[in-house]
């Protein structure tokens, strides 16, 4: 039903990740499909790296960590946006074109009142994206 | 590696001399969450500068008098009693930059050896210009010339034996045409080639300490090779700190001095009255706006508004080359970059001057001026300058923004001057200073259609060095972090806003505190003559 499957992932807090990757793997493994982990990153040193490269080589070794982990194929993709932050959704919806993902799992916070004025990433992609977006909050429901 | 190009990642960006530093960036951040707002802030620096522009401002409300008198006398004490190292000092990053243009250095490229451009050259120089100085080139673009002209004209007075003209060097008193390229020389000495070098050592700097030796992007990272691993703790705290004041205050005051301006401008035009009330709605109407633009972002937001004002600026000056007279400012503006050429050595010469009124009020102010102002412009520029070789660098920082300098003073400055000797139309000689354009464009045809161009360009001038001013505000308090949080850039932004409504609000405050940052200029000179030797330290790392 699905081959390729991409998760956004933020290195730099991945305990904010959640059950996404969770989620993600086992859909994967579900479907035979592959999982695709993107990440935005500027090209100034960051708390995770000092140039693009290195964000990318570090990104790669979580990706091979992952498919190891759950036994599916997985792979890293970097993109470099000026203003991360406020480059981020457009960065997003492009990756999705960019690794003909088919489906999208993403982690999102519990909406708050901040939502009224910064829509969340994941609530931007669901909106604008051509494939289907599943959105995992970590919540009561498991 | 090969197969990652096709999905986008960039190569490489190979050879670069990565610092080895146990430092992690973020490292001494503060993380959480007040409310529903994140933040991400650098601790101490975040909270001491905050609280620093705090106390500044009550004590100015509290005790407006002593305020003003503390802040002027450190600002005479300043421009007076150091002009010689201002002037000194603005002559050796000139120098230095020509030197790194012809140097074999000159071939380091920013961000390693095969990095690629982040911005096109029209998107670059936009930004940079509009950082750098757009602002000043409307208000001071028709009056600067102007000034001293007239002042030469005038010629020398003295009084025993001390000089009372204002005239630059020794004035042209009496003949008109020496008086006018004079005057159009040393306008073009404080616009030209020696603030633009004060902001390239700044952003050379900065983008060489962070693209390339992997160092985060606040003020401090350029001392690594002088301060070492000291440079993370209290005297990195104390630059990056001194940094966030200044340009902070630097650019309320601006704002707030902006807003008068900005007022005076539409009740000119319009009949609008001049108010508080106005100029708190100016003043909150220019921060709502650099608030969408921060939140769009660099390339959504600030990018966009500095090509939209580089676009309308560059039809403006074809507008007033064309309506004007056009050959006499074309033969003038080759007349006047060899006026330049052969007054700037006498210009630029620190010590044993006679002109002291000229030489302390007007350069020695600018050269302090430019540099308390170069935290914020060069670090601008840096952000966006990843990607390009150092000669590239200092040529589009140095060369060309000092080259549209004088076009634009020649063309302004120069049709001004036409309508004083030739036409005898004294209206823009007369006016107070920010209405000087107007009613140089007034006696142009079209003047309703131009003047409104005038008032948005300055407008939107305003809105892009607010917008930029908080990006860099934000890295600084953020450790380095481009990725802080939004709601801290929306912090920064609505508090310059706030701090310039209050100063405007109270009588005198914006003077008194616009003194005292232009006083910071001075430890800041010391260092950016330390930064020149970090420059040239790292760049001979780099080729190693």
């Amino acid at each position: 039903m699905y081959t390729r499957v991409m998760v956004p992932v933020d290195l730099a807090h991945k305990d904010k990740l959640g059950k996404s990757l969770e989620v993600a793997a086992k859909l994967a493994a579900t479907f035979g499909a592959e999982l695709v982990f993107v990440g935005v990153t500027s090209a100034l040193p960051g708390s995770l790296a000092h140039t693009p490269d290195e964000y990318a080589r570090k990104l790669d070794a979580f990706a091979a960590e992952q498919g190891a982990a759950h036994g599916v194929p997985a792979r890293g993709l970097a993109r470099i946006g000026h203003d991360v932050i406020a480059d981020l959704d457009a960065a997003l919806l492009e990756a999705v074109g960019e690794t003909g993902a088919d489906l999208v799992v993403m982690q999102s916070h519990v909406p708050n009142i901040t939502d009224y004025v910064w829509p969340s990433h994941g609530g931007h992609l669901a909106r604008h994206a051509k494939v289907s977006v599943l959105i995992v909050r970590d919540g009561k429901e498991e | 590696m090969s197969d990652m190009d096709e999905q986008g990642i960039p190569a490489p960006e190979g050879a670069a001399d990565i610092i080895e530093t146990e430092y992690e960036i973020g490292q001494d951040n503060i993380d959480g969450q007040v409310g529903p707002f994140g933040f991400d802030i650098h601790n101490p620096v975040f909270l001491v500068s905050g609280l620093a522009v705090v106390a500044f401002v009550f004590y100015t409300l509290a005790l407006p008098e002593q305020a003003g008198s503390v802040f002027n006398w450190l600002f005479g004490a300043v421009t007076k009693g150091f002009d010689w190292f201002f002037l000194g000092a603005a002559n050796i990053f000139v120098l230095f930059c020509l030197y790194l243009i012809v140097s074999p250095l000159g071939s380091v490229r920013l961000g390693g050896a095969d990095a690629t451009p982040d911005y096109t050259y029209v998107g670059w120089f936009a930004m940079l210009f509009a950082a750098g100085m757009g602002i000043g080139l409307m208000f001071y673009g028709v009056s600067e010339p102007m000034s001293h002209f007239s002042s030469a004209f005038g010629g020398v007075a003295s009084e025993g034996g001390a000089r009372t003209d204002w005239a630059p060097l020794g004035g042209a008193g009496g003949d008109e045409a020496e008086a006018i390229r004079l005057g159009m020389a040393a306008t073009i000495f404080h616009w030209g080639l020696h603030p633009w070098a004060i902001y390239a050592v700044v952003a050379l700097a900065l983008a060489l300490f962070s693209y390339n030796k992997g160092l985060p992007l606040t003020i401090r990272s350029a001392f690594y090779p002088i301060l070492g691993e000291r440079v993370w703790g209290w005297w990195g705290h104390a630059i990056d700190t001194l940094a966030v004041f200044a340009t902070l205050f630097g650019l309320a005051t601006s704002l707030g001095f902006g807003a008068t301006q900005a007022n005076a401008g539409l009740s000119e035009l319009f009949g609008i009255p001049i108010n508080d009330t106005v100029e708190v709605l100016l003043i909150s109407g220019i921060t709502s706006v650099a608030l969408i633009s921060v939140l769009r972002g660099l390339d959504g937001g600030v990018k966009i508004l500095s090509e939209i004002n580089m676009g309308l600026a560059f039809l403006l000056l074809l507008f007033v080359l064309i309506a004007g007279p056009t050959l006499a400012i074309l033969s003038g503006f080759a007349d006047y970059l060899v006026a330049y050429v052969e007054y700037l050595p006498a210009l630029a010469n620190p010590v044993g001057r006679e002109d002291v009124n000229f030489m302390q009020g007007w350069t020695s102010f600018y050269w302090a001026w430019w540099i308390s102002w170069s935290p914020f412009v060069g670090m601008f520029i840096a952000r966006v300058s990843r990607g390009r070789s150092v000669r590239e660098f200092v040529i589009c920082v140095l060369l060309i923004p000092s080259m549209v300098c004088v076009l634009w003073m020649s063309v302004f400055g120069g049709v001004a001057i036409q309508q004083v000797v030739q036409d005898g139309y004294t209206a823009a000689q007369d006016a107070e200073l920010p209405l000087q354009l107007f009613k140089m464009l007034d006696a142009l045809p079209l003047a309703g259609i131009t003047s409104l161009i005038g008032i948005v360009l300055v407008i939107v001038f305003f809105v892009t060095s607010s917008d930029s001013g908080s990006l860099v505000i934000d890295t600084i308090t953020a450790g380095g972090k481009v990725d802080a949080p939004v709601p801290q850039r929306v912090f920064w932004c609505v508090f310059e806003g706030a701090v310039a409504i209050v100063l405007l609000l109270s009588a005198g405050g914006l003077a008194s505190l616009q003194s005292m940052v232009i006083s910071t200029g001075l430890p800041f000179t010391v260092v950016l003559l330390l930064m020149c030797f970090a420059i040239w330290r790292g760049l001979r790392a780099e080729r190693g």
